[in-house]
């Protein structure tokens, strides 16, 4: 058998989100139901041990956070409302001995209120983390690089917003779907990239943001089979995600897709993409999730770069461009198309790219123009370039890259 | 849930047949659900006085509070059963395609 504190760690990531969509659902009260969340775990933290797990610690955790809401909320006399509407649920409301294997689950109608767009993309994502993953606050805070007291006044204000604005708690209706599921889509991915590459610092992984995401995206899936979009984006987190082992090397140096070693890449999660990826096209309504899963796909299943199909690559950047015209999509477009047809066709595209000034200052056009620049030969217009990238460089492992690069020419 | 949704213009003229901005077609469709309470159209800011009462005396002004390019042309209040439907109300407003507007939730007593 298990130790207790470890079974109680792997029910909090799936059972903190449906015990907190469920106490809002009953009280409309987002901070007391993170409240009692918290107390369900203590008390099992506590009572577990001496007592024994109970057969079903799902429900055990749950009735528990319920019952300490319900009691909560008998003591605030004075709140008349909100009593009322207590009083009316608790007639039907089993006791803990009762509880059967149905714990209601609202984690589908928490993640839409998560992302309204009424809400700034900031607080979407911090409401995500604290109250649909469980993140604690200085977790959040370490996470998105931001002071703990700003990531508190953050998740207050977001929590007042949604209180106070009537930012409804459900799946929203058909004709408002489209849009609200890409909100949500947006955050889950805006989460998996935050860990994936952090924009700022040293840390080029942050392995448990994307696991967040994957583990968000993967119950969105399960709630919303039919969606292609979400299939995709699945797809895509997981096929990075199974190459992010080799993206850095022993020393923490960034190691370019060209140069990993493809026998460390995680074979078995290559192939649940794939086929999450095969299933999501059956459904015929492609989008830009399912494209640049379709592109990460055409990599993971390469046995080295010269076998990549670049002009398949190169095709699905041009319909990914269509869909949302994008300069770095245009940027994406151009290795592949140098990949496929010399480094020069490549070059024009970055010519115009120029011409067009969309992408002045983005560090990987200098970067991508000097290694285009260096397969064709051009070795002191390659330099050049090479500088410039590493002037515009954000993070110290990219800049020490540049400059390995830059010293190769020499 | 009650809304006052603010209905306002950055003082530009409108290039836009005036006729697309009648409301009185959306007046008509949201008192017939239930929900726009009531509302009115509002008198320029030069038309306004500023009144304030400081160690007793009343201090009164000519225009508005504060002096912005941008001001409130009308308003409405709204009774919606959430954010989302107050969204939908506001964005059939024929205003909301040369203007700004603004829902502000009720602060109950």
């Amino acid at each position: 058998m298990k130790p207790v504190g470890e079974l109680i760690a792997e029910l909090y990531a799936d059972e903190w989100g449906r015990i907190t969509s469920s106490v809002i659902r009953l009280t409309g009260d987002w901070d007391l139901a993170e409240e009692c969340a918290q107390d369900a775990f203590a008390k099992a933290l506590e009572r577990w041990p001496v007592d024994g797990v109970p057969p079903r610690p799902g429900g055990w955790l749950y009735t528990t956070a319920r019952n300490r809401a319900i009691d909560r909320l008998r003591r605030a006399q004075n709140e008349k409302s909100k009593l009322a509407q207590v009083a009316a649920e608790v007639e039907l409301a089993p006791t803990v001995a009762e509880v059967g294997s149905v714990i209601p689950d609202d984690r589908l109608e928490l993640m839409f209120a998560c992302c309204h767009p009424a809400l700034t993309t900031e607080a979407q994502v911090a409401l995500t983390l604290r109250t649909l993953a469980g993140l604690d606050t200085a977790q959040i805070a370490r996470a998105l690089l931001v002071t703990e007291k700003t990531m508190s006044q953050r998740l207050v204000r977001a929590k007042n917003k949604v209180r106070h604005a009537g930012i409804p708690f459900r799946v929203p209706p058909e004709h408002l779907l489209p849009e609200r599921l890409n909100a949500v889509l947006a955050v889950l991915y805006l989460l998996f990239n935050e860990g994936y590459s952090a924009s700022r610092g040293n840390d080029l992984v942050r392995a448990d943001l994307t696991g967040e995401a994957i583990r968000l995206t993967r119950l969105l899936v399960g709630f919303m089979p039919d969606e292609p979009e979400a299939r995709g984006l699945l797809a895509l987190m997981l096929l990075h995600d199974a190459r992010s082992l080799t993206r850095v090397d022993d020393a923490g140096e960034f190691t370019p897709l060209e140069s990993q070693d493809r026998s460390h890449w995680q074979r078995g999660q290559i192939d649940e993409a794939v086929s999450i990826l095969d299933d999501a096209a059956r459904r015929r309504r492609a989008g830009p999730y399912q494209l640049q899963a379709a592109i990460a796909a055409c990599h993971a299943t390469a046995a080295s770069t010269e076998d990549t199909d670049w002009p398949q690559i190169a095709l699905l950047y041009k319909e990914l461009g269509r869909l949302t015209p994008n300069p770095v999509v245009e940027l994406n477009r151009a290795v592949a198309v140098a990949m496929a047809s010399g480094p020069e066709a490549g070059l024009e595209i970055i010519a115009a790219l120029e011409a067009a000034d969309s992408l002045s200052g983005y560090h990987l056009l200098a970067a991508t123009k000097a290694d285009l620049l260096r397969r064709a030969g051009r070795l002191a217009a390659a330099a050049d370039a090479y500088r410039l990238a590493i002037d515009q460089a954000g993070t110290a492992p990219e800049r020490r890259y540049l400059e390995r690069r830059l010293a190769t020419l020499a | 849930m009650k809304y006052l949704l603010l209905v306002c213009t950055d003082g530009e003229p409108f290039d836009v047949d005036p006729a697309e901005l009648n409301p009185d077609a959306w007046v008509n469709e949201m008192d017939g659900r239930g929900i726009r309470v009531m509302g009115d159209r509002l008198r320029p800011p030069s038309d306004a006085t500023t009144v304030r009462v400081r160690n007793g005396e009343t201090l009164i002004t000519d225009g508005p509070f504060v002096e912005t390019k941008e001001f409130v042309g009308g308003f409405d209040i709204l009774d919606c059963a959430d954010l989302d439907e107050a969204i939908e109300v506001a964005s059939k407003h024929p205003m909301a395609k040369v203007g700004m507007l603004e829902l502000r939730p009720f602060w109950p007593l």
